[in-house]
């Protein structure tokens, strides 16, 4: 068959191009709301085929521990973009109250709750791993923490894995 | 948007060549758009496009990884082996619909 027009292009998947990028993120926070951008990004960097790691280290450890993985807090004390005085934002019960409407936009937007996004994350081939300098001052062992962390390693061992790798402090 | 041939056929795509018609697509067309990326379709394939076709068309949006895999039912991993390295994109590209737009 002729045809006048002209063959469809082919959308680049970048599967031609050997890529040797590589994301590393640094996850340092404990709060609901720093929480996600480091696994927001870690999903979108291992969707478009790049090689991720996660370094959860200090307040970050609390992603990643069993015991409080799953209720994380957003506190808008001291918040100016919460657009909301810190009088009324000291009121007890705020955090509570602040955490619960922030999850439940997020949940509006089917993004998954931390311990699920982690699991996500790791279906997709991202690595996880806990700072060994965090889990001593915490008192905490391989066995309180998500099962997916592939270890507990030092500071030298991190700058091993991040060799060549585009890294972000969250 | 452009007419474009692809499987013989005249179609609706964008500059990526992405189809932009959900009409204009069936079967053959998707064979034919796998083979462009290089991917041969098994049934584990088909099952990841069906669920993609028929949710877009529910919803007018393209599902993303995770709905594939609560609601579809097919595994993250799976989805990236069957379609390795970009699954959202790819599989939007063979299922003739638009990429996901959402973040997650």
């Amino acid at each position: 068959m002729t045809s006048v027009t002209e063959t469809a292009p082919v959308p680049s998947f970048g599967d031609e191009e050997e890529t040797d990028r590589k994301l590393v993120i640094i996850c340092s926070k404990g709060s609901l709301d720093m929480a996600y951008p480091g696994l927001v990004l870690a999903n979108a960097a291992l969707g478009e085929g790049v090689e991720t790691h996660l370094f959860f280290t200090f307040w970050g450890f609390d992603m990643i521990t069993k015991k409080t993985m799953g209720h994380l807090k957003f506190s808008p004390i001291g918040n100016p973009a919460t657009h909301m005085p810190n009088a009324v934002m000291g009121l007890p019960g705020m955090t509570s109250f602040a955490t619960f409407m922030m999850k439940k936009q997020i949940e509006g937007l089917e993004i998954p709750e931390v311990p699920e996004f982690l699991d996500l994350i790791t279906d997709a081939g991202g690595h996880l791993w806990a700072c060994r300098m965090s889990a001593d001052m915490m008192h905490v062992g391989e066995e309180d923490l998500y099962e997916r962390v592939e270890g507990i390693i030092n500071a030298s061992d991190f700058i091993e894995i991040a060799e060549g790798a585009q890294t972000l402090f969250i | 948007m452009a007419l474009a041939t692809l499987a013989d056929r005249e179609v609706h795509v964008d500059e990526e060549g992405f189809m932009t018609e959900y009409d204009e697509w069936d079967e053959e067309m998707a064979k034919a758009l796998a083979a462009n990326i290089g991917i041969e379709l098994t049934e584990a394939h088909w099952a990841a496009i069906k669920f993609l076709r028929e949710d877009y068309k529910a919803n007018g949006v393209t599902p993303t990884l995770r709905r594939v895999t609560n609601e579809g039912g097919i595994p993250t991993k799976e989805l990236f082996t069957l379609f390795p390295k970009k699954p959202a994109k790819k599989m939007a590209y063979i299922a003739g619909v638009p990429k996901p737009a959402g973040c997650v």
